[in-house]
């Protein structure tokens, strides 16, 4: 009864009170990162060195007035933002975080689930979230939301295509879909499969900054041309909705290219025995540092480059990620099968 | 299981109804991608997990967009036709409501028919897992087919590419 029902439960929980909060001080980082790398300060008002801004926010936009437009298509535009959402938390039960380890006396692995099609699962989850996009902005009834969604889909479906590919590859690389054995084969390997795959990792995270239209991808909430993006009508608590499955889905790929590309919840250099000391860090801090070091690169990234223009954005999708993704899974299956 | 099976075909028929009796068509895509989900989870309960993800990573997440897209973009009111025969729908009707119930009573009687055993399920493959199963079928026991297959999805690809691209 305890393993079955209550172990999994109490992970869920926690799991989502986890992310939570994760996503709103990820807002507050992201507002702090831009700041010091415009020489600003930053959010300072609310607690010691604004650390109390996230509560503010939620609150503001919890109470905020919740307006739905008159001419809009009522179910849709209430359903759009969970849409968006629930992929983006469901993804996260096959996650490992760490290796097995005693909580409270119980030994459980730390993840919700180990599904032996784990990365598919991921992918193919993941591929709803589109779903919400394009509803939103077309239940909206509105000429700027829909514009953004149509932008906004069709580069997730563009960059879906160079991502998959180059998870394709890891998979060759691990010979599993399990995201518990893809770490494990990095470890008996001892080797962080991004040193072996350079490519599929630059390739994943750009894709990956596309998909969940960051910055210099942020071309579906370009505010000078489209006033705010698919989400223009929305307010209150549903615009909350869909600005958290934003960072809940950057949260998503940080964690997934930890996974496949830093070795989980490895330390650094798993192979190195010399670096044994290493190891009184337990796993899951280790998972933890890893993804909030690819997060801040994703704000990092916003802060420092340019919006691309939108047929830039298609030409470097199809003409270069796409081609150059294909090419590394050939290469990657020859290399597998030779060595 | 047995009912959460049956639970599950309920769902799946009364949104395929859905599909077909909805005005807006929007709302009759949508109904298709919870038709698909739902057909996702039955294969869930099947145990082909592979099939399962698969289903919804093609069908409800790439598919329907398509769709969605189309219908969206596509102005879906007609103009007036000029000749009309105003039985043609319900002679159109009638033939395809009448193949697919041959359909259906070939199918049930195919089920229900009894059969010689003799015809065992294909051995088991090496391999254990759900992946590797379907890997072994698709690339060892029916390779022809299957590549066949695919090059009538090229060849369609690229037709399709011929007919979009303006003369020079």
């Amino acid at each position: 009864m305890i393993e079955t029902l209550v172990v999994p439960l109490v992970k869920i929980a926690v799991l989502l009170v986890g992310i939570l909060t994760a996503v709103a001080y990820l807002v507050l980082l992201e507002r702090k990162v831009q700041a010091w790398v415009q020489v600003r300060l930053g959010p300072m008002r609310v607690g010691p060195h604004g650390l109390l801004q996230p509560v503010a926010d939620v609150i503001k936009l919890i109470i905020k007035e919740d307006i739905t437009p008159a001419r809009a298509d009522r179910w849709v535009y209430t359903l759009a933002p969970i849409i968006v959402l629930v992929p983006a938390l469901v993804v996260f039960a096959v996650i490992p975080f760490g290796p097995e380890t005693n909580v409270f006396g119980i030994r459980m692995p730390l993840h919700v689930a180990d599904i032996n099609v784990g990365l598919l699962y991921i992918v193919s989850i993941a591929s709803l979230g589109i779903y919400g996009t394009i509803l939103g902005g077309w239940a909206s009834n509105s000429k700027y939301p829909l514009l953004a969604s149509l932008r906004a889909s069709a580069q997730l479906v563009s960059y879906e295509v160079a991502v998959t590919m180059t998870l394709v590859s890891m998979i060759l690389m691990a010979g599993s879909l399990s995201m518990v054995e893809i770490v494990e084969s990095q470890q008996a390997r001892g080797l962080w499969f991004v040193f072996a795959q350079p490519l599929a990792f630059f390739i994943y995270f750009v894709g990956g900054l596309a998909e969940t239209n960051r910055a210099p991808f942020d071309l579906p909430e370009a505010e000078q041309e489209l006033t705010g993006g698919f989400h223009t009508e929305y307010s209150g608590i549903r615009f909350a909705l869909f600005f958290l499955a934003e960072y809940a889905n950057m949260i998503v790929i940080a964690a997934v290219a930890t996974t496949l590309f830093f070795g989980g919840w490895l330390r650094p250099f798993p192979s190195v025995a010399a670096l044994g000391l290493l190891d009184i860090v337990p796993g899951w801090i280790w998972f933890l540092l890893k993804t909030f070091v690819l997060l801040y690169v994703f704000l990092w990234v916003r802060a420092t480059l340019p919006r691309y223009r939108y047929d830039q954005l298609m030409r470097l999708g199809w003409k270069v990620l796409i081609p150059l993704a294909i090419a590394n899974v050939i290469v990657t299956a020859i290399a597998v099968v030779v060595l | 299981m047995t009912i959460a099976f049956y639970t599950l075909a309920a769902f799946i028929l009364a949104l395929g109804v859905l599909v077909v009796s909805t005005k807006n068509t929007v709302h009759a895509v949508l109904f298709l991608v919870a038709n698909f989900l739902c057909v996702a989870m039955l294969y869930v309960l099947l145990q082909a997990e592979f099939l399962a993800v698969i289903q919804v990573l093609v069908y409800a997440g790439g598919i329907v967009v398509l769709y969605l897209f189309v219908v969206m973009l596509v102005n879906l009111k007609r103009g007036p036709e000029t000749h009309v025969d105003p039985r043609r729908r319900d002679r159109m009707g009638l033939l395809i409501g009448g193949a697919v119930l041959a359909e259906f009573v070939a199918i049930l009687l195919y089920g229900f028919a009894p059969r010689a055993t003799g015809a065992a399920p294909a051995a088991a493959a090496p391999g254990v897992g759900n992946v590797e199963q379907v890997g072994w079928s698709l690339y060892v026991d029916y390779l022809v087919p299957f590549e066949v297959a695919s090059i009538l999805l090229l060849v369609a690809m690229i037709g399709a590419i011929v007919l979009a691209k303006k003369e020079p």
